[in-house]
């Protein structure tokens, strides 16, 4: 996507800078053969392992709410790549993606799901609150919004140890109209946080399209009034998030201060495992699905260049599955948390 | 081997669904994320998609069927390979056998209910430190006490640092970070914008990062609008990360009320910080405690709720001259050993107590004076040894009376120690109202030193 021009404001002077004149947004990476079979392998991963979590979710294997990633899986994959050790990532809700991104591993996760005690919390955090802190991953937060004053104090904390870390705060449209967004966008661009706000736009908060819920709809320029640079990314084509990601990241990292990355996305299933979608029709989806599906975009790119053959995806494809079926299998296994673990972790 | 596609589960609490349309036939191929079917739940049409790829070998289930119990195999899918004859073989994806825990134990509550209940576990909390013979004592206000405090914890831990608004440049708003800004410079005290939530949340996050920061609040009125960082995120991190992380930070600032600030001004927090696990709960009311209960609080690896008062802020109190004076956090202080009946309190509720035990004093009662210091972990212990030797309890704060520490406290003693009860324990508390401007008013709606006198009579039949 090309940057739009900023609208002059006729007669007066403003003080923070029109935001996108310094970044292209709209580039797309040029991937080797590597980066192409990893993105895929990456974003695979994350879909069939969603798909099982469905599916174990219907079997009343997961309890409780379980949102699912499936469709902007190129968002995670693309952005984890343009990270180095140490980077700091922290989302909402819709967390399983970004977990498996940060190398956390499938059984962990999965485990948590089912509230076992090999998950990453130990069955006690659930499909919303993982962490990992040897992945670098603050969570899985459940109140949308939070995890952008948190992850803005990630930020804070690798200013403060004067360290090139950045921390990656990830949130949906819907928590884009969340105060306490601004008030960490406030301080971030007040301070020079080394903050990457990443906007998953994927048009619906829940069930309330982006446009009833909205007043601007360019969530990029949320930061515009403080001088937070930002720009629109193709979030499904995890070139592009590769390349924004590294826009962003040499922006934050060489002391800048924060930056937005709008990613415009699509989530294929509903908002959660009991979400009916009759807010949006079957074609709408469906031509998300068939013209615009990550995966599929690399898929076919593999193929063209001839970088893989369709037994070498087939050979990805069934690795990818038996990772996925080991996860659920021991998701299944593992036993529930012993009962004394009702009163550990409450106070250190 | 044919794989079984179960009827799901779409949502908490569905027991059974109607399979209202196939979309699929059989002979159909279908791969991962197709509608093969849609169903009708309680609430909602959903449609089910597919997880494995292969044939449909069979549809089990005919559309229209109402009440198909979750887990119920709905059509068989055939791999690579396969044909109608394999279907005997179909195996449930994934085992069957094992699924819906929940649903199993939702059919034996008995059993359910029988499973032990593990008990809380107790923690014992060391006493105070002995102070040396010969140590000088200080007389310091509870406002440089808490400045000394902060002051010793940054010189000695880098990670230690200040935020909240008007705590750099302007001294404090109450002049509790007098100096800070000068000795430390503003990487280590930052001025916040007025945004009381947002810095919550930034302070959290620090301190999930491993840094140590103490967030001013300019009064804990203001914390209303961050009390969603601090419960939900401060408090809870821990426990929902299996003990991976947890948040090391000290939220302080003023508490209750000051003088004629009114009702969005005045209000007490001590019990409602005080009802959630994963917080402790500090109020002081000396200076030395200020300063050794503050010290334990920026080295406690756990949240930490730090109440202060404005008008204790100026009351004069003596502090032992150590270099590194250090309070257990828990642990309740003897104020005054008295026989005759307990008063229990703790922060400016205190200020009643002392001036009541005067007054009983010339009345020829000798009150015991429990001052709790921290209000969780509750120190019961020792209230309850009180308890036995008095037989009389009542208990002093400024909060609202209703779910109050003191009927906490009541409670617990009457569950604990009911045998020793001589008299029923008396709560005095602020009156059940906004607070009001007007000084009369105001002075009416919080508790005086004749309603803890009265109190204390009543309980002694006198």
């Amino acid at each position: 996507m090309a940057p739009r021009k900023s609208a002059s404001v006729s007669g007066r002077k403003t003080t923070a800078k029109p935001a996108k004149k310094d970044f292209t947004g709209g580039t797309i990476a040029e991937f080797d053969r590597d980066q192409e079979l990893g993105a895929y392998r990456e974003m695979l991963l994350i879909r069939r392992f969603e798909e099982k979590a469905g599916q174990l979710y219907g079997m009343g294997f997961i309890g409780g709410f379980c949102h699912l990633y499936i469709g902007q899986e190129a968002v995670v994959v693309g952005m984890q790549m343009a990270l180095k050790e140490g980077d700091q990532v922290i989302t909402g809700y819709r967390d399983h993606g970004h977990m498996l991104a940060t190398g956390m591993t499938a059984r962990g996760v999965m485990a948590e799901l089912t509230g076992r005690r090999g998950g990453y919390s130990r069955g006690k955090g659930g499909s919303m609150h993982m962490f990992s802190k040897e992945k670098n991953f603050y969570g899985g937060h459940g109140i949308v919004g939070a995890q952008v004053s948190l992850g803005t104090g990630l930020a804070f904390a690798n200013r403060y140890r004067g360290n090139d870390n950045v921390s990656l705060a990830y949130f949906g449209d819907g928590a884009a109209n969340q105060g306490q967004v601004y008030e960490s966008f406030n301080m971030a661009a007040l301070w020079k946080l080394p903050c990457i706000y990443i906007i998953e736009n994927n048009r619906y908060a829940m069930g309330t399209s982006v446009a009833r819920a909205s007043a601007g709809v360019d969530f990029s320029q949320r930061g515009s009034a403080i001088g937070i640079p930002g720009f629109q990314v193709d979030g499904m084509d995890v070139r592009a998030v590769k390349a924004a990601g590294d826009e962003a990241v040499e922006h934050c990292r060489s002391g800048k201060g924060p930056i937005i990355l709008e990613m415009q996305t699509y989530r294929y299933r509903g908002h959660s495992m009991s979400d009916p979608a009759k807010y949006r029709s079957k074609d709408e989806v469906q031509k998300m699905r068939s013209e615009h599906d990550p995966i599929e975009q690399v898929r076919a790119r593999l193929i063209e260049k001839g970088w893989a053959s369709e037994d070498d995806l087939k050979a990805i494809d069934k690795d990818v599955r038996d990772i996925v079926a080991d996860s659920a299998d021991f998701a299944q296994s593992d036993p529930e948390p012993d009962v004394s673990e009702l009163y550990t972790d409450i106070l250190i | 081997m044919p794989i079984e596609i179960l009827m799901p589960a779409l949502s908490p609490t569905m027991e059974e669904g109607t399979l209202s349309k196939w979309l699929k036939k059989e002979g159909d191929k279908v791969s991962s994320g197709d509608v093969i079917a849609e169903i009708e739940t309680d609430k909602a049409t959903m449609e089910v998609e597919a997880v494995d790829e292969g044939v449909i070998g069979k549809l089990l289930i005919a559309a229209g069927t109402e009440a198909v119990k979750v887990n119920t195999a709905i059509a068989v899918l055939l791999q690579d390979g396969e044909s109608a004859d394999d279907i005997g073989s179909a195996k449930p994806a994934p085992k069957a056998e094992e699924a819906a825990p929940a649903a199993a134990n939702a059919e034996e509550p008995a059993k359910q209910a029988a499973a032990p209940v593990p008990a809380a576990p107790k923690s014992e909390t060391p006493a105070d430190p002995a102070i040396p013979a010969g140590t000088e004592m200080v007389t310091m206000t509870v406002r440089e006490a808490l400045r000394d405090a902060m002051a010793e914890e940054m010189r000695a831990n880098d990670d230690v640092f200040v935020m909240g608004e008007e705590v750099a440049e302007y001294q404090g708003a109450y002049k509790i970070t007098q100096g800070l800004l000068q000795e430390f410079g503003a990487r280590r005290v930052v001025d916040t914008p007025i945004t009381e939530h947002g810095f919550a949340g930034v302070g959290v996050g620090a301190a999930m990062a491993g840094l140590r920061p103490i967030v001013e609040f300019m009064t804990f009125n203001f914390a209303m609008q961050a009390i969603d960082q601090i419960i939900n995120s401060a408090a809870k991190t821990l426990y929902m990360s299996g003990g991976q992380m947890g948040a090391p930070i000290v939220f302080r600032g003023p508490n209750g009320a000051a003088a004629r600030v009114a009702a969005q001004h005045s209000q007490d927090y001590a019990a409602w910080y005080s009802h959630i696990p994963g917080l402790k709960v500090v109020m002081p009311y000396t200076a030395a405690d200020a300063k050794g209960l503050l010290k334990a609080a920026i080295r406690d690896p756990n949240p930490v709720i730090f109440l202060e008062n404005e008008i204790l802020y100026g009351h004069s109190f003596e502090v032992p001259k150590l270099d590194d004076f250090v309070l257990p956090i828990g642990k309740a202080r003897i104020h005054k050993i008295g026989k005759d009946a307990t008063i229990v309190s703790f922060g400016i509720g205190m200020t009643y107590a002392v001036k009541a035990a005067d007054e009983l004093a010339k009345l020829g009662i000798d009150v015991e004076i429990i001052d709790l210091r921290t209000i969780r972990p509750m120190d019961l212990p020792t209230v309850i040894e009180s308890v036995k030797k008095t037989g009389r309890l009542v208990t002093v704060e400024e909060g609202y009376p209703q779910s109050s520490v003191g009927t906490e406290i009541a409670t617990r003693v009457m569950q604990q120690a009911f045998d020793y009860l001589d008299a029923p324990i008396l709560t005095i508390a602020g009156k059940d109202v906004p607070m009001p401007y007007a000084a009369n008013l105001e002075k009416l709606a919080l508790p005086n030193v004749g309603e803890v006198v009265e109190a204390v009579k009543t309980v002694c039949y006198k």
